[in-house]
């Protein structure tokens, strides 16, 4: 397989935001462009599942950017899974974006698509980094390309929100991402992702690799572990849309794609293991799963419920890194695909309930099933699939990290994972019991009154999804085993 | 004949535009003028360009001025350390060649124009001269001359408050340029030489004599003005919001980095670094002022309304990391400060651009005057956001190439505090960029201000995206300029010639 596919890949989405440019005076067209764009990436990329689980390993370096360094791209089995997920729902959410926009009759649409596919360009290249500088230039275009869109209504809210969410993810990666990297640079005089790990046996003690696994983990400030979670609520500002793909599924899981990343091909996860280097994050994740529920309990605006909801879910992805095991690791990159889904559907289902009820807090959203069945319905479902009960897909990743963690016996993660499933029962049942069973408002649409099927059609799709990947976890399972080698 | 120019190439670089700066004034009109001081500006690029392509083969150039041998004569010496130097003034003079036309055509009256371009000719000459001479006295001279021009260029700014700001400068100035004298005078009384490499000979003997290390005193602290290393920066701000936009753009990129560049010939190729670093204790002392430079330039960059004294802060900072990098007396540590000087200059150049073209268009520079501007000027707008992320460091830019190389020469030396001032520093950047672009594409003009439309006139635009362009260049192809300048350091050091 020629290497120059992983460089068409990457380019091939900022190629095409000139063109969703250009046909920015006719909406029809763009959107048609937009799509077109997403479901050739994505073939694409599922062109490349096959060599890829046949143990190739493409691999490209385009030209030095520092002595030494290079700009590369290689792909490997965690890679292309965040690369599935992100061009999968792209084109999606693209559709999903348009009876939105539309719907809602937003300004600067162009923009906003340009914007869109800048983003997952940016996450694309992410996912194909070969070195930790690669995915540091693309972490931080990424960065940059969605802050339009955070701001997009321009008002002073959006303004005050923007300002948060560049300041920490700015903060963050310059303050701490950067020194960790440049630290990793010194001691193992290189940054390539290696199967196994590049810093065993440089010299670095297990106190400096406790410290360097902290610093890299907040330093990626898109994991959003707290206290650096805040940006995430912020971003809420942003268009129904955004908040779906790049709240739910692009940013946060580059951000939770790099800690695993790190966790697997810098640190390697025998030495993270042996050096304990895992530990400090260890338990700094798991009070981010149960703090980060209680706040969405208390949360009436939905789409920021949801937030804190995401913020706690990538905390299960970043404790599946740090428990520095096979299974580990492979809890939470099924994790990565399984909230996806998950989470796309309920903003989704968020951005159609304002679509078509104008309906922004879970207060107002008693009786309002009845009149929008297939979005409760959806909603159900994906919740469901986060909670982690059968048959959806959240249950297998719950599954791994729970025996993940009875692996490494810490007991006491158990109880964490138990207390935040309860907890999610709770915050994200309560959402679609009210719809259903409670008595409508009296200004609460009666009969059917749903979104536009572009809202709709989407929702469905992904909420389906869920299911599917319930009976569809044995291959993506046995797919990341390949990457990490035998053992655990 | 070709041949023989050849050979004359060291020379020529400081001659051409001394003798076309007399041709501007008797040329007494704007367009003649310019069009001399463009024709130099870019010959002179040209020719150091060669001389850069001849150093890096041959690693020094050496020139004997009037064909008196040195150490009698003067004698010009370009290596691989100074060769880099020269091609970024004499780059940013060619660039600003391009800039000034449109630029000092709307900001002053047509009939001071020529004088404008003569005297931007005179201190490219200082510069330049500064650059490539092998003779202390020597340099003494081309300061002055740089000095000099830049005094008056800044006087020729739009506003009145232009002529105090340039007699702030010229009083500081003054003040650096006699100390640099008096120290070069000690060294002199101490060898009876004024060649450099002939001096840094004879020093050994009597180096721990009282008057060499006054010596070293007083021209650190004259040239340390020069830069505008705090706390001698006082001179800075104004001098770059009241100087014409052009000018700003000039000096700003050049003349302090100049000043740097001296510093740090003298320190190393005349009085070694062993008897700065290890017997005297420059190097802490120089740390601690770039700190304190690096944090005190960016929170007062933070509070500036006009976007040009908030660039001159921000430079005031930048000059903070070169020292830095210099008092590291490390290879790692010049070479981040070689690098820092030709990235700051590419990414000041490219902002003082960007704000000139804003000032063209509005009459004024503060925040609130060019809220808006996003939509109005596209792509000067969008070339001061490339030049602020660079500035910041962000990755793909010129600015994390510098960043990096410096982190990297810090923490291999375990200086973490150090490095975490660097990051701060940073970050207070992020706020004052920030600032600036969020008034340019959130806000909308104030009421009752007229809005101006349209673009900056082309060859503004075409300057000023060229620096923005070699700073992505820079930022995604830093391996080959982190060589050059790794060589260059290496060479200054002594090693590995």
């Amino acid at each position: 397989m020629n290497p120059l596919w992983l460089l068409a890949l990457v380019v091939w989405p900022a190629v095409m935001s000139l063109a969703v440019a250009a046909t920015g005076r006719w909406p029809n067209i763009r959107e048609t462009v937009s799509v077109a764009t997403g479901v050739a990436l994505l073939a694409g990329v599922v062109g490349l599942i096959e060599p890829i689980a046949a143990g190739e390993r493409p691999s490209l370096t385009l030209f030095e950017i520092l002595p030494g360094l290079g700009f590369t791209f290689t792909l490997e089995p965690l890679g292309l899974i965040f690369a599935l997920v992100a061009s999968a729902l792209w084109p999606l959410t693209t559709i999903y974006g348009a009876g939105y926009m539309r719907g809602n009759d937003e300004h600067a649409q162009t923009r906003f698509f340009v914007c869109f596919a800048l983003a997952i360009s940016a996450a694309i290249g992410i996912a194909m980094a070969g070195n930790l500088l690669t995915l540091f230039v693309f972490y931080e275009m990424m960065t940059l390309v969605t802050y339009p869109l955070v701001t997009h209504h321009g008002d002073a809210e959006s303004r005050a929100g923007g300002r948060i969410y560049l300041g920490i993810l700015l903060t963050t990666s310059i303050g701490l991402f950067l020194p960790a990297i440049v630290i990793t640079w010194l001691f193992a005089g290189t940054l390539t992702f290696t199967h196994g790990g590049i810093l065993a046996g440089t010299g670095l003690t297990a106190l400096g690799a406790i410290a360097l696994y902290t610093l890299f983990v907040y330093g990626i400030g898109k994991a959003a572990v707290m206290p650096f979670h805040r940006w995430l609520p912020s971003a809420m500002v942003a268009p129904t849309p955004v908040s779906a793909l790049l709240h739910a599924v692009a940013v946060v899981k580059a951000g939770v794609f790099s800690v695993l990343k790190i966790t697997v091909y810098i640190f390697g996860l025998d030495f993270a293991f042996k050096t304990g280097a895992t530990e400090i994050i260890l338990w700094t994740s798991s009070i981010t799963i149960i703090a980060a529920s209680v706040i969405a309990l208390y949360c009436d605006n939905l789409k920021k419920r949801l937030a804190y909801s995401t913020v706690g879910q990538l905390s299960y992805i970043v404790l599946g890194s740090a428990l520095a095991t096979k299974l580990g690791a492979v809890s939470g990159s099924l994790h990565i695909v399984t909230h996806a889904f998950g989470k796309i559907t309920l903003f989704f289902c968020a951005g159609a309930i304002y679509t078509a009820a104008h309906r922004k807090y879970i207060s107002q959203l008693n009786g309002l099933g009845r009149s929008m069945p297939f979005t409760f319905g959806a909603f159900t479902i994906a919740s469901l699939s986060l909670i982690g009960l059968p048959p959806m897909g959240g249950a297998w990743s719950k599954w791994y990290l729970m025996s993940g963690s009875a692996g490494v016996e810490e007991y006491a993660l158990l109880g964490v994972l138990a207390v935040s499933t309860l907890l999610n029962i709770v915050y994200l049942l309560d959402i679609p019991a009210r719809a259903f069973f409670l008595p409508a408002d009296d200004d609460t649409p009666r009969g059917f009154s749903e979104a536009p099927l572009a809202c709709v059609l989407p929702l469905c799709v992904t909420a389906a999804g869920c299911i599917a990947l319930f009976f569809f976890a044995y291959p993506i399972i046995s797919f990341i085993s390949s990457a990490l080698g035998e053992g655990a | 004949m070709i041949v023989q120019l050849f050979h004359q190439m060291p020379v020529l670089v400081v001659i051409l535009p001394l003798m076309a700066a007399p041709l501007c004034v008797i040329a007494h009109r704007a367009l003649p003028a310019w069009l001399i001081h463009t024709a130099v500006s870019w010959v002179v690029f040209g020719i150091s360009f060669l001389l850069f392509v001849e150093t890096r083969v041959a690693g020094r150039v050496v020139y004997a001025l009037g064909g008196w041998a040195p150490p009698f004569g003067i004698e010009l010496v370009i290596d691989r350390f100074s060769a880099i130097v020269l091609l970024l003034v004499t780059g940013m003079s060619a660039l600003t060649s391009l800039y000034a036309r449109a630029s000092i055509a709307a900001e002053l009256p047509r009939e001071r124009a020529y004088l404008v371009y003569a005297a931007m000719l005179l201190c490219l000459c200082g510069l330049v001269g500064m650059t490539v001479t092998g003779d202390a006295f020597n340099l003494f001279v081309f300061l002055e001359v740089s000095s000099l021009a830049s005094y008056s260029l800044i006087a020729m700014g739009p506003s009145r408050r232009a002529l105090l700001s340039s007699f702030q400068y010229l009083i500081m100035g003054t003040v650096g340029g006699t100390f640099l004298l008096i120290g070069i005078g000690f060294l002199y009384v101490m060898t009876g030489t004024l060649n450099m490499a002939d001096i840094a000979q004879r020093l050994q003997g009597v180096a721990h004599t009282h008057t060499v290390e006054a010596g070293l005193a007083f021209i650190v602290v004259g040239l340390s003005l020069k830069a505008a290393l705090f706390p001698l920066h006082a001179w800075l701000p104004n001098a770059y919001t009241y100087a014409p936009s052009s000018v700003s753009v000039f000096i700003a990129a050049t003349s302090t980095k100049v000043a740097v560049y001296a510093l740090i010939r003298f320190v190393f190729t005349v009085f070694g670094a062993d008897l700065a670093f290890d017997s005297l204790p420059l190097g802490d002392v120089l740390i601690v002022l770039s700190v304190a430079a690096m944090l005190s330039g960016s929170l007062a960059a933070i509070f500036q309304t006009d976007v040009k004294r908030l660039l001159a802060w921000s430079s005031v900072a930048q000059m903070g990391y070169i020292v830095l990098g210099f008092a590291l007396a490390t290879g790692a540590g010049l070479t981040a400060a070689l690098t820092h000087m030709v990235n700051h200059g590419l990414i000041k150049g490219a902002l003082f651009m960007a704000v000139g073209a804003m000032f063209w268009r509005m009459q004024a520079c503060s925040i609130n005057d060019i809220a808006g501007l996003g939509k109005r000027m596209p792509w000067t707008c969008a070339a001061f956001v490339v030049g602020g992320l660079s500035l910041i460091g962000f990755p793909g830019t010129a600015g994390f190439i510098s960043k990096w190389v410096l982190l990297q020469a810090l923490m291999v030396d375990h200086h973490w505090l150090l490095a975490a001032a660097i990051l701060v520093s940073s970050l207070l950047a992020v706020i004052y960029i920030g600032r600036v672009v969020e008034s340019l594409y959130f806000r909308e003009p104030a009421e009752g201000r007229k809005v101006a439309r349209g673009e900056a006139p082309a060859l503004m635009l075409v300057a000023t995206w060229t620096l923005v362009a070699l700073n992505i260049a820079v930022g995604l192809f830093g391996a080959a300029e982190v060589d050059a300048t790794r060589q260059a350091a290496m060479s200054l050091l002594g090693v590995g010639q």
